[in-house]
């Protein structure tokens, strides 16, 4: 303590304190500077802030293309105009859209789902006011874009099917991810982005995607772009190649017209899917731009489903193309041979079952290749009973029927092939002799989809190999093709002999003036085709009705006429294509099934690529099999 | 009144007297630069708010161990202290790694120093223990200047080497104000002012392109909007949108549009203005004003020169953070790289401000010890 130190304490303090309220002044200095700028200047800074942004924007990807075995475009995409809107650069989004309203009319649920979307978004996240803008409109936009603040017009794409109803079942649609396909992907976010929903645009999405690009742009208030600073191109998708002959499946759709069923086509070789028609269809083009409600409605409870791939998922009674089964499980456990014959009186008795023939005056004695060719059911009611359900539904089985064959597209349904086991298990009550006799003529429990029965024949007839069907050939990347690499099958390990009497009987169903689709054969030189019809009851006809007369089947109501069946291959001497024929309710087999398998049949053999364009590489197209069949 | 002895307090007492609401407003502080780093992540912790946080917890529990330690030590040691710094920025210009075009980092392997930032601390310890030797006549003597002079002029004359021209600036600064505080007179301050006018263009000659650079662009930052003037004008197109409330936590577009360099970093104080307002800015910055009036009161109260001349020279410095960090974003300094002190994402400069609140807490629990002239009681 002394007075020199209180002297330098005093002469410290006295400085400090003026140093302090420097300090002082100058941060109220900051003060003053941030209250120029944050609330004097705001406004103009505000402005600045949109007008000179900077943006990252996320390319969207094209689209894969879709291609048939022949390389047209059966998927491809198109420019797709939208107005956007962007809520920070609009001060009165309402007003905005009902001046827009004025341009393109907008209705109140349109209003209300997109004020929706603007509140759940961030502010800088445009949201899709309309799309698929026809150029008129995009031109009066461009003009009123003053009055329009925030609003933008982009260029997109969308999908779009040229074949639109032809193919709509194989390829699927597009449609706008829903909440739960959210993956935090940002892509799937980008207004107007569409995903696979259905069909091979669902089953192969990933790959037709591709990777999203980015582009840094600077954009004014209005969201103009005026400039790209930087930009980083994604990978556009794949392109997948079908199996598929658009052309055929045009043909096929066309001659289904305006029946309700479906149509396979198949490389037996392959289990390549050439055709694969359902009908009614749909168009998905309608799918991209997004359905109303009415119109959806109208497809989800239209009583011929046209939604549903019939196809694939159609689960039918097999009728009497069911008997090629029944014939080699008989043959192959030996309990009757080429040369056994039994006699039809028009029905026979089991019990105290009555089981008709559908030939009411009976065909006298039939073997194996006479009961194929004239479908005799009392022939398939005695060798049923002979071989029993058990060893029938295994042959089935190894047919492929009752089981999903893993097509790449999804919906596929398995059928049903019945056991005594699946009786006892499911249904809770032992299996009766009676309905092994049903199940010999493909009724009663058994059901088929048109995709397995195709399938069945085309193992038939390439000597026992059990392929499997598919629709998509390859994913393809920039012109350079990945080769499907097919399975190495090991046969299905029937007697090569009794396939032979089969597609001998089956040869006779069309070539022999008795067979049951003799009036359908292939007339064209050069080509032919054999099969089987098959008419599936779908009502139970009662002994009353059957005394008073059996009603025709168009005094029914359609829902109650049997289901018309044709399966079949071509041409007869070299098997290629398979071909299977539902038309539900309507009527035989024979007069309405087998001419529409001869007519698709005949413009397969005709469009044969090896016919079409000998020696060249087409897509899709494999060579002859050289180890032949 | 509290014992008006020389003994000096014990443990105990040092722990209870500890300036714990200071502990506090630091905390609270560094709290408010956690949320802006998780927001400068567009929500997140990583990359920095996480690792902020860790470093902080060191830098308390570091400055703590400083504030405890006695007064005396860091007295007799500061010159050793000083010496050992400036051989470290010496060692930069021999041995430092390339950042940002320019060498400030030494690599120590689990950190990377930077002894320029250190360096502000050492340079006021040095000046401290210089002056407290002075009686105010004393120390205002030519002759006994010229050692003060040499020791804030070296570490200057090394950083702008390297260069760092912000550095340079805030030591000269908070050096010129040691020597205010000290007893230098006014007329010496005029001499100092004249001749750093006349020096000006000279040094001209001797700045980096980059540099140069800054201050045009500082000084007309609208003539070039993509280009050098980048940065200040989209600091302040991104303040000024924030208006009076301010954009709200997370939302502000242009830092999250990343229109604002460095946003974790020297802009950080933007981002707070632009997602916060002039409400958030002008709350941060009386935070701020809170803690610099807490060193100078401690200041106030020391009963040794040393404490009043360390005390108040951290406090000093602190203030040249905030006020050159926040000048800078708001285009009213040319853009030099000083970071928002406990704010901006950081190892160093965080851990430098820890240490020095450290020091004017030991200040505090030391301020009524008498110091003789060789650090001894008096």
């Amino acid at each position: 303590m002394n007075s020199r130190d209180s002297d330098r304490q005093r002469f410290f303090t006295r400085r400090a304190a003026l140093l302090a309220g420097g300090q002082l002044g100058l941060l109220t200095a900051l003060v003053g500077r941030m209250y120029y700028l944050q609330v004097v200047e705001s406004e103009r800074y505000q402005t600045l802030a949109e007008e000179n942004r900077i943006n990252m924007r996320l390319l969207s990807p094209s689209r894969g293309r879709i291609l048939d075995r022949f390389g047209v475009p059966v998927a491809v995409n198109q420019q797709n105009y939208r107005v956007l809107i962007k809520s920070e650069n609009t001060p009165d989004v309402p007003a905005v859209l009902d001046r827009l309203a004025m341009i393109i009319s907008i209705d109140a649920d349109e209003k209300a789902r997109i004020l929706k979307e603007i509140r759940r978004k961030k502010k800088f996240v445009p949201v899709t006011v309309r799309e698929f803008l026809e150029w008129e409109d995009v031109a009066r936009l461009e003009v009123n874009a003053p009055d329009l603040p925030g609003v933008t017009i982009d260029v997109g794409e969308r999908r779009f099917y040229p074949n639109g109803f032809a193919a709509a079942h194989i390829l699927g649609y597009v449609g706008a991810p829903r909440r739960e396909d959210l993956t935090g992907d940002p892509l799937l976010e980008l207004p107007g982005f569409r995903i696979g929903r259905s069909g091979i645009e669902r089953a192969f999405d990933k790959p037709l995607r591709g990777s999203a690009g980015a582009s840094q742009l600077e954009v004014n208030a209005v969201g103009r772009v005026i400039r790209e600073l930087d930009r980083q191109e994604g990978d556009s998708g794949r392109d997948v190649v079908l199996t598929m002959d658009m052309e055929l499946q045009r043909t096929s759709m066309r001659r289904l017209g305006e029946e309700s069923g479906a149509i396979v086509v198949m490389d037996v070789e392959t289990g390549g899917v050439i055709v694969q028609a359902s009908t009614p269809s749909f168009d998905p083009n309608a799918f991209t731009e997004g359905l109303s409600n009415a119109q959806w409605r109208s497809l989800a409870d239209n009583e011929r489903a046209p939604l549903r791939n019939k196809a694939i998922a159609g689960e039918y009674a097999p009728g009497s193309t069911f008997k090629m089964i029944v014939a080699l499980a008989a043959l192959e456990e030996g309990v009757v041979s080429a040369q056994s014959s039994f006699f039809c009186p028009g029905h026979i008795e089991v019990g105290d079952g009555k089981f008709h023939c559908w030939r009411r005056q009976g065909h006298g004695h039939v073997d194996l290749s006479r009961g194929i060719a004239e479908s005799c059911d009392v022939y398939f009611y005695e060798i049923a009973r002979k071989v029993g359900i058990d060893k029938i539904s295994k042959m089935a089985m190894r047919f492929g029927l009752g089981e999903d064959l893993g097509l790449d597209v999804p919906g596929e349904r398995s059928g049903l092939i019945p056991t005594k086991a699946w009786k006892r298990a499911v249904i809770g009550q032992p299996w009766v002799l009676g309905e092994t006799l049903v199940a010999g003529i493909g009724q009663g429990f058994v059901l088929t989809t048109p995709l397995q029965l195709a399938t069945m024949t085309a193992r038939m007839v390439n000597g026992g190999n059990p392929v499997l069907p598919h629709l998509a050939r390859d994913v393809v990347t920039r012109g350079e093709m990945a080769e499907r690499q097919d399975k190495d099958f090991t046969p299905i390990g029937v007697n090569p002999r009794h396939l032979k009497l089969v597609m001998d009987a089956m040869t006779k169903v069309t070539q022999d003036p008795s067979g049951t689709a003799f009036a359908a054969r292939i007339r064209q030189p050069g080509m032919s085709m054999a099969g089987k019809t098959g008419t599936a009851q779908v009502r139970r006809i009662s002994q009353r009705e059957r005394d008073d007369g059996v009603i025709k089947n168009w005094d029914l109501d359609w829902k109650y006429r049997d289901h018309a069946l044709f399966v079949g291959y071509g041409p007869i001497e070299k098997p290629r294509y398979a071909i299977s024929v539902v038309v539900e309710h309507g009527g035989g087999g024979s007069s309405v099934a087998a001419p529409i398998a001869r007519d698709v049949m005949t413009a397969t053999l005709d469009r044969d690529p090896a016919r079409l364009a000998p020696g060249a590489d087409v897509a899709g197209l494999r060579g002859p099999n050289p180890q032949g069949s | 009144m509290a014992q008006f002895g020389t003994a000096a307090p014990t443990f105990r007492q040092k722990l209870l007297r500890l300036n714990w609401e200071l502990v506090l407003l630091i905390v609270l502080t560094a709290s408010i630069g956690f949320a802006m780093l998780y927001s400068a992540a567009n929500g997140s912790f990583d990359p920095w708010a996480s690792r902020q946080i860790s470093r902080f917890a060191v830098g308390v529990a570091l400055m703590l161990m400083v504030a405890l330690v006695d007064i005396r030590l860091w007295l007799r040691g500061s010159y050793f202290i000083y010496g050992a710094c400036l051989m470290l920025l010496a060692a930069v210009e021999l041995k430092g790694s390339i950042g940002m075009g320019a060498q400030r980092w030494l690599d120590l392997g689990f950190f990377q120093l930077q002894p320029s930032e250190v360096m502000k601390i050492t340079v006021i310890l040095a000046l401290a223990r210089y002056f407290h030797g002075f009686d105010v006549d004393e120390a205002g003597r030519l002759r006994n200047l010229w050692i003060p002079v040499l020791i804030v002029v070296a570490p200057i004359a090394l950083v702008l080497r390297q260069p760092d021209l912000g550095t340079a600036m805030v030591v000269a600064m908070v050096g010129g104000s040691m020597f205010w505080l000290g007893g230098a007179r006014l007329w010496q301050f005029g001499v100092v002012a004249a001749g750093v006018a006349a020096a000006v263009p000279v040094a001209w000659q001797f700045l980096h392109t980059y540099q140069k650079q800054r201050i045009f662009t500082f000084l007309n930052p609208e003539n070039d909007p993509l280009g050098s003037g980048y940065h200040i004008l989209q600091s302040k197109i991104a303040l000024g949108s924030g208006g009076l409330f301010g954009k709200g936590f997370l939302e502000g577009t242009q830092s999250h549009l990343n229109f604002l360099p460095e946003k974790q970093t020297d802009f950080i104080f933007t981002m707070l203005a632009e997602e916060f307002g002039l409400i958030g800015g002008v709350g941060l910055i009386a935070l701020y004003g809170l803690l610099i009036a807490y060193g100078v009161f401690i200041a106030f109260r020391c009963r040794s020169q040393f404490a009043r001349l360390l005390a108040m020279g951290l406090s000093v410095n602190f203030f040249l953070y905030v006020f050159i960090n926040i000048a800078m974003v708001m285009g009213i300094l040319p853009v030099v790289g000083v970071p928002l002190p406990l704010i901006s994402y950081g190892g160093t400069a965080m851990l430098t401000v820890l240490i020095g609140f450290g020091l004017i807490m030991s200040c505090w629990l030391h301020r009524d010890m008498f110091i003789n002239r060789r650090g001894g009681l008096a």
